[in-house]
C-alpha cells in the first residue's frame, strides 16, 4: 500500500470532489475521486485507502450499496457517508449499515478533516491491534449503541442517559472542551446533539442517539470532561433527556443482547 | 341499467295486476248485466204464462175454444212476445198465435218439450228456473227465450161435464210463451263494448299512473342514486343526492351522503398527508441540488478562511462561510418542516409545557431587559394534547413578545386557568350545508381568521351574498347586499337556490325571517336574517351546555400590531421583522392550536402591547 492512496472520494458532483480534494490536499493527504458508487468500486480493484468517503444519493450506486457490497468483500477500512439530504434517518442508517461516520452537506473545511482525521486514526488502530477496537460493552441495562459514535441506556423514571462512546473519544486526538446543548433543547435523533474539540482545535460533532428534550447536561464541567474520556459509558454521560418516542429510537439502534435477553435484564432489575 | 330493470319489472307487475282486476271486474260486470236482463225477459214471460193461464181457464172449462183462440191471437201481436201456444200432453198444439201451426204435432224431443221428455216417465214438475230455456232459433240464429208453464189437472177438469179428462192424468198440457231476445242482445252487445272500452281505458290510465310514479318515486330517484355512485367511483366526493324525501329512498339519500362525507374526509387527510409526502419528496429534491452546489461553496470559503492573511480577506470570507451556513441551517429545516410526523396526542400538564418554553427563551435570548412574570394555575385538568407542539406554540408566542419589546425591556406576563363557557362565542361552526348538502362554508372570507358561512342573497333581481361569522351565537353579518327589508329578499343556497329561510319561523329577537341549515356535526342552525339582529340558535350546541377550556394568555408590553396588520398576522410568510423573520410562527400557532380545536385571540393596542388569548377544550 503507497502513502500517496490515502483516500478515495466518491460522489456524483465534480464540484463536490474537487472541494474535497482541495481540502485534504492542503492536510497533505492523497485523494483519489471517483464519479459513482460502481466507478469507486472498481477503484478499489486497483488500490487499497485508509478511508472512503462516499455520497449517499447517486445514480449507478448509492452509498449503502456501495457499503453492503465493500462489507461483503470483507474489507474493515472505514468508511464515511455524506449525504445533501441530511435527515437523521439518512445519519442511522449509514451507522447501522457499518459506516464509520456520516457527514451532512454542505460541511466546512474543518467539518471535513475533523472526521477524515478520526476516521484515519481508527484506520490506524484497525492496522495496529483490530483485537482491541471491539466495543467494551458495558453491564448496563438498557443499553443501545448508535454505532461507535454514541450510547442511550434507558432509566426507570423514563428518562434516557446519553452518552459518547469511547472509540470516539480515542480516535480523535485528545479530547480539550465539550459543547452541550442548554436544558430544553429538543434533540432529534440521528442529529448533531453536542460538539467536542480536541486539542487540535477541531471541532468533532456528536450523532444523537435517541430523540427527545433535554432535562439535564452533564459533563461540561472539567471533571466531567475527565469522566467522559475515562468512563465514556457511565460517570461520562452527556445529557438525561425525556425521549420523544423511545420505542422508534430504539429500534434504530443495537442493543449488545437480544431482545429476549434484555428482557430478562429488565425482569432483573424489577426483582432487586 | 339497474334503474331499467327496477322502474320496468315495478311497471309490468304493477301493469298486469291491473289488467288481471279489471277485466275480472269486466267479465262479472257483464255477466251480471246480463243475468239481470235475461231474468228481467224471464219474469215477463212467466207473466204472460200467467195471463193467458188464468185467463183461458174459465173459457176452457167452458169449452170456448174460439175466446181462446182470441185471446191468444191478441197477445201474441204484442212486440216482446214472439208466440204463444198450448200444447196437450201428446205435443199436438191446440191454440197457437201462429195460427199456421195449429193441429201440428211437436216431437217430444223438440227444445220446447226436451226439459221434461228428456227422461221416460217424462217429468210431471219443473222448477220455476229449469222451465225457462234460453235457444237459438234455426232460420236467423237470434237468441229467443222460452217459459214452459204445465196446465195441471184440477178438480173443476175432471168434473166438468164438457169433455173427458180423466182424473188419473196429472199434466193436461201446457203453455209454451216464447219471447224475443233480439232487442236485449242489442242491448247486452252495446254494454259489452261499453265495459271494453272503460276496461281497456282504465288499464291504460292506471298504467300511465303507475308508470309516472314508479319513475317519480323510484327510477328518478334511484337514476341519481346510481349517477351520485358513479361520481363519487369517478372521485367526485361533492356529489350528493336530494334527501329531502321523507321515505326509504329519502334515508338511504341520506345514509349515502353520510358515507360521501366520511370518504371525503378521510381522503381529505390522505390528500392532505399526500402533500406533505410529496412536499418531502419536494424537500428531499431541493435539499439535494441545492446542498452539492452549496457544499462546493462553503468547502472552498471555509478553506480559504483558514488561510486567509489580511484581516480584510478575513472578514469577507467569515460573511461567506456565515451565509452559506444559514442556507444550510433553512435548507435543513425545509427538511425537518416536510418531514413533521403526526403530532402525538396525550393528557398533560400545560403549566409544564409553558414553564418549558420560557425556561429556553429565557436562556436562548438571555432577556436581561425583560421580566417574564407566571400567574399559572395550579392542579389545571389535563388536556388530550401533544406536549411538544404546546411548547412550540407558547415558544413563539414568547419570541414574538420578546421581539416586540426590543432592547428597551418590558414585561411578559403568562396566565393560566380553567374556564367554563357557554357555547355562545366559543363553539365554532366549521361545517354547513344546504338541504341538498352543499357546503355553505367560505374560506375567502373570513370573521378573524376562521372561513365564514355564505349565503346567497336575491331581491328583485339583484344579488349578493351575506357571509355569517362561524363564531356560534355571535352571528355577525356582512351583507354584499343593499337591500334592508329583509321579508322581500330570499336567501338561498349559492350552488342549487334551495331556500334556506324556515317557513313559519321568525326572530324571536327582532320578528325578521330565520335561516335554517344543518351544521355538522350540531344539528340544524338558525339564525336571523337581518343584519344587526345577530340572533342565532342550535339546539344541539345549547344542549351540550358549558365546555371546560383551559385558558392561557400572554400578555406583553411591546409595540402592539395595528388594525391591518392584525388581519395578516396568522399568513404564513407574513413578517414585519425582514430578514429576521420567516412569517411562519403564528401560522404554525394557528395550526396547532386548530388541531387541538382551541381558539386564539389578539387584543392589542399600538404602543401599549399585545395579548394573545388561548382556549384549549379541556374534552378534544
Ligand atoms: N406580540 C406581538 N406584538 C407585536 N407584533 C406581533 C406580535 N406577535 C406577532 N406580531 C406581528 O406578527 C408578525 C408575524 O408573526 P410570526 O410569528 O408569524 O412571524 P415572525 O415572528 O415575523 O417570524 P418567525 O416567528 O417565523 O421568526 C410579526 O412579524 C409581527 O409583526
Ligand atoms: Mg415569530
Ligand atoms: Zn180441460
Ligand atoms: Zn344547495
Ligand atoms: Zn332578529
Amino acid at each position: 500500500m503507497s502513502s500517496t492512496h490515502d483516500i478515495l472520494v466518491i460522489d456524483d458532483e465534480p464540484v463536490v470532489l474537487q472541494g474535497i480534494e482541495r481540502i485534504c490536499r492542503g492536510e497533505g493527504l492523497a485523494v483519489d475521486t471517483a464519479t459513482g458508487g460502481m466507478a469507486g468500486l472498481k477503484q478499489l480493484e486497483r488500490h487499497a485507502y485508509r478511508l472512503i468517503l462516499c455520497d449517499i444519493m447517486m445514480e449507478d450506486l448509492n452509498g449503502f450499496g456501495f457499503l453492503a457490497e465493500f462489507r461483503r468483500r470483507g474489507n474493515r477500512t472505514p468508511v464515511v457517508l455524506a449525504s445533501g439530504y441530511s435527515t437523521g434517518e439518512n445519519a442511522i442508517r449509514s451507522l447501522q449499515c457499518g459506516a464509520f461516520d456520516y457527514i451532512a452537506k454542505p460541511f466546512t473545511a474543518d467539518e471535513l478533516i475533523a472526521v477524515i482525521r478520526r476516521a484515519l486514526n481508527y484506520n490506524s488502530l484497525l492496522e495496529e491491534n483490530p483485537e482491541a477496537l471491539t466495543a467494551k460493552v458495558p453491564h448496563v441495562a438498557n443499553f443501545h449503541s448508535l454505532g461507535r459514535v454514541s450510547w442511550a441506556a434507558s432509566k426507570p423514571e423514563g428518562t434516557v442517559l446519553i452518552g459518547v462512546d469511547d472509540l470516539f473519544i480515542k480516535t480523535m486526538n485528545g479530547l480539550r472542551s465539550v459543547e452541550l446543548a442548554p436544558v430544553g433543547t429538543n434533540l432529534v435523533q440521528g442529529t448533531s446533539c453536542a460538539t467536542m474539540t480536541s486539542t487540535d482545535g477541531l471541532a468533532h460533532s456528536i450523532m444523537c442517539p435517541v430523540s427527545g428534550q433535554i432535562l439535564q447536561a452533564h459533563g461540561e464541567a472539567a471533571t466531567n470532561i475527565s469522566a467522559i474520556e475515562t468512563d465514556p459509558f457511565g460517570g461520562g454521560w452527556l445529557y438525561r433527556i425525556l425521549p420523544s418516542d423511545l420505542e422508534y429510537s430504539f429500534r434504530c439502534l443495537t442493543s449488545p443482547s437480544d431482545p429476549s435477553d434484555r428482557r430478562q435484564v429488565q425482569q432483573k432489575e424489577e426483582i432487586s | 341499467m339497474i334503474r331499467k330493470t327496477v322502474g320496468r319489472k315495478l311497471t309490468t307487475a304493477v301493469g298486469l295486476t291491473v289488467v288481471l282486476i279489471v277485466s275480472t271486474f269486466a267479465y262479472v260486470n257483464i255477466r251480471s248485466h246480463e243475468d239481470s236482463l235475461l231474468a228481467e225477459v224471464e219474469r215477463h214471460a212467466i207473466q204472460v204464462s200467467q195471463t193467458v193461464k188464468s185467463s183461458t181457464e174459465y173459457d176452457m172449462l167452458l169449452n170456448e175454444p174460439s175466446r181462446i183462440h182470441e185471446i191468444i191471437k191478441r197477445l201474441g201481436e204484442e212486440d216482446s212476445i214472439e208466440r204463444i201456444r198450448i200444447m196437450n200432453k201428446a205435443g199436438k198444439i191446440t191454440y197457437s198465435s201462429d195460427v199456421s201451426e195449429i193441429g201440428k204435432t211437436v216431437n217430444s224431443k223438440a227444445e220446447s218439450c226436451s226439459r221434461c221428455h228428456e227422461v221416460d216417465p217424462p217429468l210431471e214438475r219443473l222448477e220455476m228456473r229449469a222451465r225457462t230455456r234460453v235457444f237459438r232459433r234455426p232460420n236467423d240464429s237470434s237468441r229467443a227465450l222460452g217459459v214452459i208453464t204445465p196446465i195441471y189437472n184440477k178438480p173443476s177438469c175432471w168434473t166438468a161435464d164438457c169433455h173427458a179428462h180423466p182424473k188419473s192424468r196429472t199434466v193436461l198440457g201446457v203453455f209454451d210463451v216464447v219471447m224475443p231476445l233480439a232487442a236485449v242482445d242489442a242491448d247486452l252487445r252495446v254494454g259489452r263494448i261499453e265495459i271494453v272500452v272503460f276496461a281497456a281505458s282504465a288499464v291504460l290510465a292506471l298504467s300511465l299512473i303507475t308508470a309516472f310514479f314508479v319513475r317519480r318515486w323510484v327510477s328518478v330517484p334511484v337514476k341519481q342514486l346510481v349517477a351520485a355512485t358513479q361520481r363519487v367511483a369517478g372521485g367526485d366526493f361533492t356529489a350528493a343526492i336530494d334527501e329531502t324525501r321523507r321515505d326509504e329512498l329519502g334515508l338511504l339519500a341520506r345514509s349515502f351522503n353520510h358515507m360521501t362525507r366520511k370518504i371525503s374526509e378521510a381522503r381529505l387527510q390522505l390528500v392532505q398527508s399526500d402533500k406533505l409526502a410529496s412536499l418531502g419528496r419536494l424537500a428531499a429534491g431541493v435539499a439535494h441540488e441545492i446542498n452539492n452546489p452549496l457544499t462546493g461553496v462553503l468547502t472552498y470559503s471555509s478553506m480559504m478562511l483558514k488561510r486567509a492573511r489580511t484581516p480584510d480577506e478575513q472578514e469577507d470570507l467569515k460573511i461567506i462561510v456565515r451565509e452559506t451556513i444559514r442556507c444550510r441551517d433553512i435548507v435543513k429545516s425545509l427538511l425537518d418542516f416536510a418531514r413533521q410526523t403526526v403530532p402525538t396526542k396525550r393528557e398533560s400538564d400545560i403549566n409544564e409545557a409553558i414553564l418549558r418554553a420560557s425556561s429556553v427563551v429565557e436562556r436562548q435570548l438571555s432577556l436581561s431587559r425583560i421580566v417574564i412574570t407566571k400567574d399559572l394555575q395550579p392542579n389545571l385538568p389535563r388536556p388530550v394534547m401533544d406536549a411538544n407542539q404546546m411548547e412550540q406554540v407558547f415558544m413563539n408566542l414568547l419570541v414574538n413578545a420578546a421581539d416586540a419589546i426590543g432592547p428597551e425591556g418590558g414585561t411578559i406576563a403568562l396566565r393560566s386557568s380553567a374556564v367554563s363557557l357557554s357555547p355562545v362565542g366559543v363553539v365554532q361552526i366549521k361545517q354547513a350545508v344546504c338541504p341538498k348538502r352543499h357546503n355553505l362554508i367560505d374560506g375567502e372570507m373570513r370573521f378573524e381568521g376562521k372561513p365564514s358561512i355564505r349565503i346567497k342573497a336575491r331581491c328583485e333581481g339583484q344579488e349578493g351574498f351575506i357571509h355569517i361569522d362561524p363564531m356560534y351565537g355571535s352571528a355577525a353579518h356582512r351583507h354584499g347586499f343593499a337591500s334592508d327589508d329583509q321579508k322581500r329578499v330570499q336567501f338561498v343556497c349559492p350552488e342549487c337556490s334551495t331556500s334556506l329561510v324556515s317557513e313559519g319561523r321568525t326572530c324571536p329577537q327582532c320578528g325578521s325571517p330565520v335561516l335554517a341549515f344543518e351544521a355538522p356535526p350540531h344539528g340544524v342552525l338558525e339564525t336571523c336574517t337581518r343584519k344587526k339582529c345577530g340572533w342565532q340558535r342550535c339546539a344541539d350546541i345549547d344542549a351540550a351546555g358549558n365546555r371546560e377550556f383551559i385558558e392561557i394568555q400572554v400578555r406583553d408590553t411591546g409595540c402592539g400590531i395595528s388594525a391591518e396588520e392584525m388581519l395578516k398576522i396568522y399568513e404564513p410568510f407574513y413578517s414585519t421583522k425582514g430578514a429576521k423573520g420567516t412569517g411562519l410562527g403564528l401560522s404554525v400557532v394557528w395550526g396547532i392550536i386548530d388541531s387541538h380545536n382551541g381558539s386564539i385571540k389578539v387584543e392589542s393596542l399600538v404602543g401599549k402591547g399585545t395579548t394573545f388569548t388561548i382556549r384549549i377544550p379541556v374534552k378534544p
